[in-house]
């Protein structure tokens, strides 16, 4: 297993290599650069401003200087945000990413996986055919419309809640933002655990088990749920690594200082190393989330053994 | 978390989870004011700054130079009480205020004036709006690098009570520019110290009537009382918290719920709302700002011929614009240089808003003399930077110009990629806007100068750049006034661009506010604010 865990972070490293390269150059043959706006700069001080970072030199020089500082852990200034580097914006957002990410995934999985393994018991009835008709909404109405939803109702017509505002994390604060954030993954959660303890309880095994007389309790609890959880676990990896990762539209509707954001700001701006920063923090992530589900496989599926 | 420069990812990671589990609402202070901006400082360093309405908001209330504006947006002694301007218009001579200090106590002196507007126009500030202080006598060439820092006509004097400023030509609106925060000095004593770490919030220190204390990043900046400010007996609030509310919707939720007591923007679309439910809290007045489209007068394009232009700026219906399809949250606008502007009285555009029908058989007889026809459409290119609004206004106007057979065709682009392509000319109409950087007219006038930047449709008149030339020579405000008025009638008679609209400030302000003002140039400085409640 140690092995195995080993040569799978070994791998990560050309894997990341490659997604840092193509990102690199893709950002600079992207229209427009980050001095570009409404008011074009004077010659003088638009050469000052390449020569300051660096963009005066030729695109392969850049790119050697970018690994150069990447390898000794440097993701450089951000090219907006002027008092920050990247890595401080990064640390100082990720928590709070992390910790409304967290809560959403937890969230979706306490209310997402009942939800789905009731219905499938239940399979054609009305209680299935309204916990899937919620669900497909769930999924269909996007959270930018969800949330100020949310904020209307909770914030500001029943003022029991604040309707946006990060307020160092107070719980209050947290709530809207987390419902909003899981609801989607509820919905998802819910139809794919629906669908794949269907499959289960139709299995051979399954039949076997309740023909040697074992309880219908037992036979969910014991045989079903576990493999039943694979395909819900292959879709938590990338999942987790994008919830925690932020969301630029929960953020910016509660007013919350996550990263997510600087995904799609950083691109728009044209922010050339926070770009990176993010891009090389959300490569990592996944690499690092999928891991984390192979190995998680092992212990649901015994099937699967990591031994070499 | 600003604290912990470089703290290694892992540990942060662990320590502000804890933190941020543990922390509690902080108590609600009645004295502290909550404003809703739209967007996150740049910096604190005032040359790094990216040139945002919201930017000068926070700094202004944090920093304050040689003149600061009262709530009306009228400049008035700041750093300095009083100032001697020579004869010929190009010295001016600021006498610096006793007593006036940094957040730590050390004395403001001209010396941190002649450092902070060094530091801005040093090459290696690369600062985007460094070029707004070129009137100082050689600012451009130190600028560029051509010259070293001494030569910047900035002289410190009596040991610091005194600064000297030289300029390069009679500069009427100097005094209204040094309220600008490229203009405001710069802790010399602090960079000293700190180096470039000077505007961590640890090492900060502000002239102005309050100074940061907490920055956490795209949520929320907070400042507090400077006790050490001059006048911080009569600055009534105790501190401000800055939110990043680019979310305009979401902001009005959070003004509706009492989280935020004054908002910097509302989207158009909601003004009618607003006005119908919170018609105390509505603000909405001129300000010093013009929404145009961009006519491409090089050569080979449609939009060179003047008969074209003039054809286009006639069916333009700009009430209608303002009205119906912007809801009021406009002004109709006939000339370039805006309401409000300071010793300048509005130009108008010749024949464009008389009768519809007399101007569209006008303007049709005009596409039909430049050669455009049934046989021969006019077909344009019109280019606009994504937004819902600007597409709105795009579409009325295709819709205003298909009677005279014109075929527009629209292509979006995102801001960054808008500016670049109509700044390579590769357009027929572009969607532009300019607010101010300083209230005086030719900030707007030098949008159609010739060669300049942002003239992105390469107007080039001899006769408008001469005037504009000689306006910038002449010391009496009249004359000049007369000479930049005369400047842009040139560029109208030319039917040069399509004035559409003026800009307005919106604004949702608390009304238990008092000493908040609406004023042209959208600045409003905490200072002067209370609760009177």
């Amino acid at each position: 297993m140690l092995t195995y865990t080993l040569k799978r972070l070994l791998m990560a490293v050309p894997t990341l290599l490659i997604v840092i390269t193509i990102s690199f150059f893709l950002m600079r043959i992207a229209p427009g650069g980050p001095f570009d706006g409404e008011r074009q700069l004077p010659p003088e001080i638009e050469a000052n401003l390449k020569a300051a970072y660096h963009l005066d030199e030729p695109l392969p020089q850049q790119y050697l200087r970018y690994m150069g500082n990447l390898l000794q852990g440097d993701f450089g200034p951000s090219f907006k945000y002027k008092d920050f580097s990247v890595t401080e914006l990064i640390a100082q957002g990720f928590p709070v990413s992390l910790e409304i990410g967290g809560l959403a995934i937890l969230l979706a999985l306490l209310v997402g996986l009942p939800l789905g393994v009731v219905a499938a018991l239940r399979r054609n009835s009305g209680l299935d055919y309204a916990v899937m008709g919620v669900a497909l909404a769930g999924i269909a109405v996007p959270n930018f419309v969800i949330a100020p939803i949310l904020a209307l109702v909770f914030g500001v017509l029943l003022a029991w809640l604040p309707a946006g505002g990060w307020n160092g994390g107070a719980l209050p604060n947290l709530i809207l933002p987390v419902i909003a954030l899981s609801i989607q993954q509820i919905a998802y959660i819910a139809r794919m655990m629906r669908a794949s303890m269907i499959e289960v309880l139709g299995s051979h095994y399954i039949r076997t088990a309740r023909a040697k007389g074992l309880s219908e309790r037992q036979v969910i609890w014991r045989h079903a749920i576990r493999p039943a959880l694979l395909p819900v676990t292959s879709y938590l990896g990338p999942a987790i690594a994008g919830i925690i990762t932020g969301s630029v539209v929960i953020e910016q509707i509660f007013g919350i200082p996550g990263i997510g954001r600087y995904f799609v700001q950083a691109a728009l701006n044209r922010d050339y190393t926070l770009v990176m920063g993010t891009v090389v923090f959300y490569g990592a992530l996944i690499v690092l989330m999928n891991l984390l589900v192979d190995l998680f496989y092992s212990a649901l599926d015994p099937q699967i053994r990591y031994d070499d | 978390m600003l604290r912990h420069s470089h703290t290694r990812l892992a540990t942060t990671l662990l320590s502000s989870l804890s933190l941020a589990s543990l922390a509690l609402a902080t108590p609600a202070q009645a004295d502290t004011l909550n404003i809703g901006v739209m967007g996150e400082l740049a910096s604190f360093d005032t040359s790094q700054v990216s040139g945002g309405v919201w930017e000068s908001q926070i700094l202004m209330d944090v920093y304050e130079g040689l003149l600061k504006e009262n709530p009306e947006g009228e400049v008035m002694p700041g750093m300095a009480t009083d100032w001697d301007i020579s004869e010929d218009g190009r010295t001016y001579t600021f006498h610096l205020r006793e007593g006036a200090k940094w957040s730590d106590g050390a004395p403001v002196t001209a010396e941190d004036f002649v450092f902070g507007w060094q530091h801005l126009l040093d090459p290696a500030s690369a600062s985007k709006y460094a070029y707004l202080l070129y009137p100082i006598k050689n600012a451009e060439a130190v600028n560029t690098g051509d010259r070293p820092l001494d030569a910047l006509g900035v002289e410190s004097l009596d040991d610091g009570k005194t600064l000297k400023v030289t300029l390069d030509a009679p500069t009427p609106y100097f005094l209204q520019l040094l309220t600008h925060y490229t203009a405001y000095p710069v802790p010399k004593h602090a960079v000293e110290k700190y180096g470039k770490q000077w505007v961590k919030m640890d090492n900060i220190v502000t002239n102005g009537a309050f100074t940061p204390v907490e920055w956490v990043s795209q949520s929320r900046i907070s400042v507090e009382k400077n006790p050490d400010y001059y006048e911080a007996d009569e600055v009534e609030l105790d501190g401000v918290n800055y939110f990043n509310t680019e979310d305009r919707n979401a902001a009005i939720s959070r003004f509706r719920a009492g989280e935020l007591d004054i908002v910097r923007d509302y989207p158009s679309s909601r003004y009618q709302w607003l006005e119908d439910n919170l018609p105390e809290a509505t603000h909405l007045s001129p300000m010093l700002g013009s929404y145009y489209y961009v006519l491409n007068t090089r050569e080979g394009r449609p939009t060179a011929d003047k008969r074209v232009r003039e054809a286009l700026n006639l069916v333009a219906r700009r009430k209608v614009l303002s009205e119906q399809i912007m809801a009021g949250s406009f002004k109709d606008a006939y000339s370039l240089v805006p309401p409000g502007t300071s010793h300048y009285d509005v130009q108008r555009m010749d024949g464009v808003d008389g009768d519809y029908q007399e101007r569209l058989a006008r303007a049709k007889q005009l596409i039909e003399e430049a050669g455009y026809g049934p046989d021969n459409p006019l077909h344009l290119q019109l280019r606009y930077n994504t937004s819902d609004e600007h597409k709105k206004i795009a579409i009325a106007l295709a819709a205003m110009w298909k009677p005279l057979g014109v075929d527009v065709e629209m292509t979006n682009a995102e801001a960054t990629v808008h500016y670049q392509t109509i700044q390579q000319g590769d357009f027929d109409i572009a969607r532009a806007g300019w607010i101010a950087d300083y209230n005086d007219a030719e900030n707007f006038l030098t949008l159609l100068r010739s060669g300049v930047g942002n003239n992105y449709g390469g107007y080039a008149n001899p006769e408008y750049d001469a005037l504009l030339a000689q306006a910038a020579t002449v010391r009496d405000l009249d004359e000049r006034e007369a000479l930049l008025e005369k400047a842009e009638n040139v560029a109208l008679d030319d039917y040069a661009l399509v004035p559409l609209l003026y800009y307005v400030t919106r604004n949702l302000v608390n009304p238990d506010i008092s000493g908040w003002q609406d004023n042209a140039e959208d600045d409003h400085p905490s200072r002067w604010v209370t609760f009177t409640e």
